[in-house]
C-alpha cells in the first residue's frame, strides 16, 4: 500500500517536472501532430511522381503514344531529350527513368521484328527504381497489345486491409510508433540521469524508498503521458485530419502501447545506468533508437534482412510493436492473433527491467 | 576625487511578479572595500549580477567604472575589468577539467599570456593551498575547495572591480583566513581595485570600510561600516542591521544551551575503524567515534578532509571499504528501509526538486516518509512557519537563493521527526539570524526529544554549541572532545585558533614540506609579473571584437572535456560504425522469400504449371496451401503469409478455350510498401509465365513477344542494395551523431551553471558558438572518414566521383549538422528537451524526406518542403553522386552551396537565440 503510494507520489512529481519544461512540451506537441501528419499526407509508397525523359529517335505514332502513356500520379509528364544528353541527364539525377526509343521502332514493330526498347533506370533511387521499371514495362506492354496477340490469363492483384495500398495510412501509424520509441527511451533515461547529475537521486536513495519504487514511478508517469498523447493523436490526427479508417480496436492498441512503453522505458533506464552523464546517454541512445526505427519492419521489410539481423531484431521491442500495430489497426486482429507479440513484449520488458533494477544502485556508487 | 566606481539610482529588478530589488540607490568610491549583507532572499545576488553585467538591467540607472552598464559598448569594455565569482559551490567550474586547466581557461579568456598566467596561477594556488591538487579534476574537489578554485579563476586577470557572492561559504576557517590575505595582497598590488562582497559572516563585513544592507529588496542602510555599526551600543554590524530593519526584528534572545539531561549512555551512531578508498586515494582513514543518543556532535575539518564521505558511508550511500558503522544499534545497510525512516539526512549541495515549489517538496517528502495525512498538513505548516518560508511557499524552489534552499532542505530533513539527523554543512550560506533560529530547533530536538544530531560546520560559533566536536584532517580524526577541552588542549584563545593550531600540527607531521601552513608566511609570492605600472603604460589588447585566442580557448576546453570522456568519444565513433554495419546489411528494399500460399481451386496440370513459376522464384517462399477462403483471410491477418494466389475453378479449361481465366493475388495491404513490391514481383513472374502458358493453351493463341524490353539499371548495375543504401546511410548517421554531440553543448552549461562564465567574460557569442563547434566538428570528420572507408572497403561500394566534392560536401554537411545541434542547444532550457528535440527534429526529415528510401523528386507539397529545409537530402545527393555516379563539384556545387547556407542560417539563428546577459 505504502509502496503504491510512494510510486504514485514520485510519478506525480515527474509529471510536474514535465509540465514546467515548456520547450519539451512543444516538442511533444510537434511529435504527435505535425510529425505524424506531414509524412502521411505528403509521401507515398510505391511509384509516385517519378521523373521520366524520353529519347525519341523514331518520331512515329507509336513512339509518341508510348511517351504519353506514362501519366501522373505515378509519373511526371515525360520530357523529350536528345540522345547525346542521355549520360548527362542521368548523372544530374534529374530523371529516374530515361526511355530510349530507337529509330524505325514502329516499322519494325509492325513487321513483327521485335524491336528493342531501352529503359535506363537510376538504380540509386532505391524504392522507385525497381518498382518503376516494372510499372513502365507493364504499361508499355498494355499499350502495345494492339500490335500483338492478347495474353492468355489475367492477373488481378487485390490488397486486403488497405485496398488502395495507401501509404499514408501506414506511415501515420509507423510515425506514431517511432515517436513513442523516441519518447519512451529518452524521457525516462534522461530523467534518471538528470536526477543523478543534480544529486537528487542520492537524496532519494537515503529516503525509505526502494529502487523498484523509483523506477516504477518513472515508467508509469512517462507511460501515462505517452499513451495519452498517442490516443489523442490517433483520434485527432490519424482518424480526423488524415481520415484513415482504423479497422481495429483502439483499446487493444492502447493496451499494447502501454505494454510497449513498459518494455521501452525499461530499456531507457537500462541505457541510463550504462551512461555516466547526459551527453553520454544522448550518444548511446542514437545507435539504439535509430535501428529500432529503421529496422523493425516499419520502414523497410523485415523479410529481406539477413537472417542473423532478423533474429537480432526480434530482441527489439519495436519489432513486435510494429507487427502488433499493423495487425490490430489495419487487419482488425484480436488478442487471439497477436498474443505471441504481446508475450514477447512482456518478456523483453521484464528482462530489461530486471537488468536495470540490478544495476540501479550499483551504477550510483561506482 | 575621482568618479565613483559604482553609482546606482532607482534600480529595480523583478522576476515575473516577484520584486527582487526596489529603488536601490548608492555610490561607492573606487579603491574601497564594501560588504553587502542581508538575510537570504534579500536580493544580494540579483544586485551583484546586475553590477557584473551578468543580468540584464530592467529599470533604473547603474554606472559601473565610469559608464552606464546599459550601454553595450561600455559593457564590452568592462568584461576585462570586472571579476565576478557567482554564488554556489563551484557551479561555474568545469568538472572534467583539472584545477590548473580551469584557471588557464579563464586566463586565456581574459587575454593573459602564458607566462603571466603560470606565474599568477602559481601564486594563487599557493595562497589557497590548492597547489597539491593542481591536477585533480574540479568535479572531484570538496565543496570548499571548489569555492577556492572559483576565487582563483576570478582573480586570474587584473580586475578593477572584484565582485564576490558569498565566496567563503563552505570554506574552512584556515582557508578563509588565507583567502582574505590573498584578496588583500591583490589589493596591495592594485590600489584602484574596488571590492564588493556579499557575505553571511558579519566578522568579514566588519573588516570592510563600506557596508550595504539589503532587506527584502530594499537598501535599508548604506555607508561607512563603523558609522552604521555605531547606531547600537555594541557597535556590531549584525545588531545594527536588526536596528535598521525596524519592526521586522528577529528574536534577539541570545541562544541558551541547556545541559544534556537525557544522556542515558545509549549509543546512536557508531563508527569503528571506518575506511573508504577510491582507488589508491584514502578518503576516510580508520575513523572511529561513538555518538550518544541526544548528543549534538560536530564535525570540523579542512575542505576535502573526508567529512562528507564519512557521512555518506553512515547513510549507506557509499559502502565502506573496511571497518563497520552502526546506526541506532543496527549495522548500516542500504536495504534497511526501517532504519532509513528514523534518520534525516541533508547533503551539502541542494538535492531537492528545483522544479517543485517549496510546499510541493515538503508534501512529496511527507508522502514518501508515510506521514499520516492528518498529521502531515499541520506538520508542513509548522515547518514553513518555523523556517520562515511562508512568503515563498509556492515558488519553484530551484530559483530560490542559496540560503532559502538550505532552509528548505533542513525542513525536509526534520519533517518526519527522525531520531537521528545527519547534516552536512546545513547552515552554509544561511544568514546569521536564520542560523540561530535553526540552532534553537536543533537544541530543542536534542534536549527535549533526545534526537541525535551529527553535523559538519565551518562556523566556529556553531562548533562551540556542540556537545562534542571532532577535528578531521586528510581522512583522519585528529582530536575529539568538548569544545572547551579542545581549546585547552591546543592552547588557543578561541576555538578557531585551537583548530588552526591542531591542523598545523597535523600538517607538520603528516607532510614533509609544510611552508604554506606556517603561521606567518615568510614571503608572499607576487601576483603580478614585473612592475604593476608597466601594464598601465602598455595595456593588454582588450578586444571587444572577435578573437581567435578566445575561440581557441573555448575549443580547447570543450575538446579536452570530450577527450577525457572516453566513453562519449567511443559511443560517437563506435555508434557510427555499428549503425553503418547494420544498415548496410539491413536496409534492403528488395523483398525476398515472401511467404505465400496457393489456393488452387482447379488442381489441373495447367494450374500447377502456372504456380511452378512462383515456387521456383527466389522472391517467394511457399507455405502450406490454403484450404478455403476463410482460412486464407485468417492466415493473411495473422501475417503468417503475405501473399495468397487464388486460382479459380476451371482455370485449365478456360485457358485452353481462350477465355482468359482470372488469377487473384491477395496481398497484405497492412504494410503498403511490401505489398507494392510484392505486387510488382507477382506481376513480373506472371508476365514471364504467360509465354509458358501460351504453349498450354490453344495453339491458335501462340504468343509472340511484340517488343524486347531492355531495362538497364545504371550506377548500380547489379542492383546491389548496399551500393545505393551505403552512401545514403552515411548522410543519415552524420545527421544524428554530430547534432547530438553539440546539442548538449550550451544547454548543459545552462543547467549546470557554468554559462555564467559566458555572461561574465569578454567571450563573444560567435566565439562561444564556433569554439563549441570546433571539437565536435573534428570528431565528426573522423566519423566521416571512417564511414567512407567502410563503404569503400567493407561493403565494396565503388567510388567513381570526385573525392574533393565528397570532402567539400562532407565538411559543409558536418558544419550544418553540428550548428543545428547548437541551435537546439541555444533554444532549449533543459538537457532532456535538447536530446529529445534533436532526435525528433532530426529523425523525421532524415529518415522520411531525405531521399534515403523515397527519392526526393517523388515527394509532394509539405513533405517535399521538409526535405528541402533539412540538410540531409543535399548531402545524400553528394554522397550518392560521388560514390556511384562519378560526379564532381561542377555538378554538385548547388548542393554544397545549400549546405553552406544551412550552416550560416543555423549559426545566425543561434546568435539570435543566445543571450549575452541573463534575463
Amino acid at each position: 500500500m505504502h509502496r503504491l503510494n510512494h510510486t504514485l507520489r514520485l510519478g506525480l512529481k515527474e509529471l510536474t517536472s514535465l509540465r514546467h519544461d515548456s520547450v519539451l512540451l512543444l516538442f511533444l506537441l510537434y511529435a504527435f501532430s505535425v510529425a505524424i501528419y506531414m509524412p502521411a499526407a505528403g509521401s507515398v509508397i510505391g511509384v509516385h511522381n517519378a521523373s521520366v525523359a524520353v529519347i525519341d529517335e523514331d518520331h512515329s505514332h507509336v513512339s509518341r503514344k508510348l511517351g504519353e502513356a506514362l501519366q501522373p500520379p505515378e509519373f511526371q509528364a515525360a520530357v523529350a531529350l536528345p540522345y547525346d544528353q542521355l549520360d548527362a541527364a542521368m548523372d544530374s539525377g534529374l530523371y529516374t527513368f530515361v526511355i530510349n526509343i530507337p529509330a524505325n521502332f514502329q516499322s519494325d514493330l509492325l513487321a513483327g521484328r521485335s524491336p528493342e526498347l531501352q529503359v535506363n533506370v537510376d538504380a540509386t533511387a532505391m524504392s522507385q527504381a525497381f518498382m518503376g521499371a516494372g510499372y513502365i514495362g507493364r504499361i508499355f506492354e498494355r499499350e502495345l497489345l494492339d500490335y500483338a496477340n492478347q495474353g492468355s490469363a489475367l492477373l488481378t492483384a487485390r490488397a486486403l486491409f488497405n485496398p488502395n495500398l495507401e501509404g499514408g495510412w501506414f506511415l501515420a501509424v509507423i510515425q506514431i510508433v517511432n515517436n513513442i520509441t523516441i519518447l519512451a527511451i529518452i524521457l525516462t533515461g534522461t530523467a534518471l540521469l538528470r536526477e543523478r547529475e543534480h544529486g537528487t537521486l542520492d537524496h532519494l536513495l537515503v529516503l525509505p524508498l526502494t529502487a523498484l519504487e523509483i523506477m516504477l514511478a518513472k515508467i508509469a508517469s512517462n507511460a501515462l503521458v505517452v499513451v495519452l498523447c498517442t490516443w489523442v493523436s490517433l483520434e485527432v490526427v490519424v482518424k480526423g485530419l488524415l481520415g484513415v479508417p482504423l479497422a481495429g480496436s483502439l483499446g487493444l492498441f492502447l493496451a499494447a502501447t502501454a505494454l510497449y512503453l513498459f518494455a521501452s522505458t525499461a530499456l531507457g533506464i537500462f541505457l541510463a545506468t550504462l551512461a555516466r552523464s547526459t551527453p553520454q546517454f544522448g550518444l548511446l541512445a542514437i545507435p539504439v533508437i535509430i535501428p529500432m526505427l529503421l529496422l523493425s519492419g516499419g520502414s523497410t521489410p523485415l523479410d529481406s534482412m539477413p537472417q542473423w539481423l532478423q533474429w537480432v531484431m526480434q530482441l527489439s521491442p519495436s519489432t513486435h510493436f510494429v507487427s502488433l500495430s499493423a495487425a490490430i489497426l489495419f487487419r482488425d486482429a484480436g488478442v487471439s492473433v497477436v498474443w505471441p507479440d504481446l508475450l514477447a513484449l512482456a518478456a523483453i520488458g521484464l528482462a530489461f527491467f530486471a537488468i536495470a533494477l540490478a544495476r540501479f544502485r550499483r551504477s550510483l556508487t561506482s | 576625487m575621482t568618479a565613483p566606481a559604482l553609482k546606482a539610482s532607482g534600480l529595480c529588478h523583478r522576476y515575473g511578479t516577484l520584486e527582487a530589488l526596489r529603488d536601490i540607490a548608492f555610490e561607492l568610491p573606487p579603491g574601497t572595500r564594501c560588504g553587502l549583507i542581508g538575510p537570504d532572499g534579500a536580493g544580494k545576488s540579483s544586485l551583484l549580477g546586475l553590477i557584473a553585467g551578468v543580468k540584464k538591467l530592467q529599470a533604473g540607472e547603474l554606472e559601473v567604472l565610469g559608464g552606464s552598464i546599459r550601454q553595450r559598448r561600455h559593457r564590452n569594455s568592462l568584461y576585462p575589468r570586472i571579476a565576478f565569482m557567482p554564488q554556489g559551490l563551484g557551479g561555474n567550474l568545469y568538472a572534467e577539467l583539472s584545477i590548473s586547466e580551469n584557471i588557464r581557461f579563464f586566463a586565456t579568456l581574459f587575454g593573459l599570456s602564458r607566462a603571466e598566467c603560470e606565474q599568477r596561477m602559481h601564486a594563487l594556488l599557493i595562497a589557497t593551498d590548492l597547489e597539491r591538487f593542481a591536477e585533480r579534476p574540479a568535479g572531484k574537489l570538496s565543496g570548499g575547495m571548489k569555492q577556492k578554485l572559483g576565487l582563483c579563476c576570478a582573480l586570474i586577470h587584473e580586475p578593477d572591480l572584484l565582485i564576490l557572492d558569498e565566496p567563503t561559504t563552505g570554506v574552512d576557517p584556515l582557508s578563509r583566513r588565507r583567502f582574505w590575505e590573498l584578496v588583500e595582497q591583490v589589493r596591495g598590488e592594485r590600489p584602484q581595485l574596488t571590492l564588493l562582497v556579499a557575505t553571511a559572516y558579519m566578522e568579514e563585513a566588519e573588516q570592510f570600510e563600506h557596508c550595504l544592507m539589503l532587506d527584502r529588496g530594499t537598501l535599508i542602510a548604506a555607508g561607512l561600516s563603523h558609522e552604521l555599526a555605531g547606531v547600537t551600543a555594541s557597535g556590531k554590524l549584525d545588531e545594527a542591521f536588526t536596528h535598521f530593519q525596524g519592526d521586522r526584528t528577529h528574536d534577539a534572545q541570545p541562544l541558551q544551551i541547556p545541559p544534556r539531561t537525557l544522556g542515558d549512555g545509549e549509543i546512536a551512531i557508531e563508527a569503528h575503524e571506518l575506511t573508504l578508498r577510491f582507488g589508491d586515494f584514502t578518503a576516510v582513514n580508520k575513523v572511529s567515534f561513538a555518538i550518544g543518543r541526544g548528543e549534538i556532535f560536530g564535525f570540523l575539518g579542512s575542505n576535502g578532509c573526508g567529512k562528507t564521505t564519512t557521512m555518506k558511508v553512515l547513510t549507506g550511500l557509499m559502502p565502506a571499504t573496511e571497518g563497520s558503522a552502526k546506526l541506532l544499534g543496527r549495522p548500516v545497510n542500504a536495504k534497511d528501509l526501517a532504519t532509513r525512516k528514523r534518520v534525516g539526512f541533508m547533503s551539502q549541495s541542494f538535492s531537492l526538486y528545483g522544479e517543485l515549489s517549496v510546499r510541493q517538496n515538503l508534501e512529496l517528502h511527507a508522502r514518501l516518509f508515510d506521514l499520516p495525512k492528518a498529521d502531515s498538513g499541520p506538520r508542513i505548516a509548522e515547518l514553513i512557519e518555523r523556517f520562515d518560508l511562508g512568503e515563498i511557499a509556492d515558488q519553484q524552489s530551484g530559483g530560490l537563493p542559496l540560503g532559502l534552499r538550505q532552509r528548505l532542505s533542513l525542513a525536509v530533513a526534520v519533517l518526519h521527526r527522525p531520531e537521528v539527523l545527519i547534516l552536512d554543512e546545513p547552515t552554509s550560506g544561511v544568514d546569521p539570524a536564520a542560523r540561530d533560529d535553526f540552532w534553537r530547533l536543533l537544541i530543542e530536538l536534542s534536549r527535549d526529544q533526545g534526537v541525535t544530531i551529527f553535523l559538519s560546520t565551518h562556523f566556529m560559533n556553531e562548533a562551540l554549541r556542540c556537545d562534542r566536536i571532532s577535528l578531521m584532517h586528510a581522512g583522519k580524526v585528529l582530536a575529539c572532545d568538548t569544545p572547551a577541552a579542545l581549546q585547552r588542549q591546543f592552547e588557543g584563545d578561541t576555538l578557531e585558533d585551537a583548530f588552526v593550531r591542531c591542523l598545523e600540527q597535523a600538517q607538520g607531521t603528516a607532510e614533509p614540506k609544510p611552508p604554506l601552513w606556517e603561521p606567518a608566511l615568510p614571503e608572499m609570492v607576487p601576483l603580478i609579473a614585473g612592475k604593476a605600472s608597466s601594464h598601465k603604460d602598455n595595456p593588454r589588447p582588450q578586444g571587444t571584437g572577435f578573437s581567435f585566442v578566445r575561440l581557441f580557448a573555448v575549443a580547447t576546453r570543450e575538446g579536452k572535456e570530450l577527450l577525457r570522456d572516453k566513453v562519449r568519444l567511443a559511443f560517437a565513433l563506435l555508434g557510427a560504425l555499428f549503425m553503418m554495419v547494420i544498415f548496410g546489411y539491413g536496409i534492403s528494399l528488395d523483398v525476398e522469400n515472401l511467404a505465400f500460399a496457393v489456393y488452387d481451386q482447379d488442381q489441373s496440370p495447367q494450374s500447377r504449371t502456372y504456380l511452378e513459376a512462383f515456387r521456383g522464384s527466389r522472391y517467394f517462399a511457399e507455405q502450406a496451401p490454403v484450404r478455403d477462403a476463410r482460412q486464407m483471410h485468417q492466415r493473411l491477418q495473422r501475417s503468417e503469409i503475405k501473399l495468397a494466389l487464388e486460382i479459380p475453378p476451371g482455370f485449365g479449361r478456360d485457358l485452353y478455350a481462350g477465355r482468359q481465366p482470372i488469377v487473384a493475388a491477395w496481398l497484405d495491404g497492412g504494410m503498403p510498401f511490401r505489398a507494392e513490391t510484392s505486387r510488382n514481383y507477382v506481376e513480373a513472374v506472371h508476365q514471364a509465365n504467360l509465354e509458358q502458358l501460351a504453349t498450354l493453351s490453344s495453339p491458335a493463341q501462340a504468343r509472340q513477344t511484340p517488343v524486347k524490353l531492355e531495362t538497364r539499371f545504371r550506377y548500380n548495375q547489379d542492383v546491389v542494395s548496399v551500393n545505393a543504401i551505403g552512401p545514403g546511410v552515411m548522410a543519415l548517421i552524420l545527421a544524428f551523431i554530430p547534432a547530438m554531440l553539440t546539442a548538449l553543448g550550451i544547454v548543459r552549461e545552462k543547467e549546470l551553471g557554468s554559462i555564467t562564465n559566458f555572461y561574465a567574460t569578454p567571450l563573444t557569442r560567435l566565439e562561444f558558438l564556433l569554439g563549441k563547434q570546433a571539437p565536435y566538428l573534428a570528431v565528426s570528420l573522423v566519423n566521416l572518414a571512417l564511414l567512407v572507408a567502410m563503404n569503400r572497403w567493407l561493403f565494396g561500394v565503388p567510388f567513381k566521383g570526385s573525392p574533393l566534392a565528397l570532402a567539400c560536401g562532407g565538411v559543409l554537411y558536418l558544419l550544418a549538422t553540428t550548428s543545428l545541434g547548437l541551435l537546439i542547444s541555444a533554444f532549449t532550457r533543459t538537457q532532456i528537451a535538447a536530446i529529445l528535440g534533436t532526435m525528433i527534429l532530426t529523425s523525421l526529415p532524415t529518415i522520411q524526406f531525405s531521399g534515403l528510401i523515397v527519392p526526393r523528386s517523388s515527394l509532394d507539397g509539405s513533405a517535399a518542403l521538409m526535405g528541402q529545409l533539412f540538410p540531409a537530402g543535399y548531402f545524400l545527393d553528394i554522397a550518392v553522386g560521388t560514390f556511384t555516379k562519378a560526379l564532381s563539384l561542377r555538378e554538385l556545387w548547388p548542393q554544397c552551396l545549400a549546405l553552406l547556407g544551412f550552416f550560416l542560417g543555423f549559426t545566425g539563428l543561434s546568435l539570435v537565440m543566445l543571450k549575452k546577459q541573463e534575463a
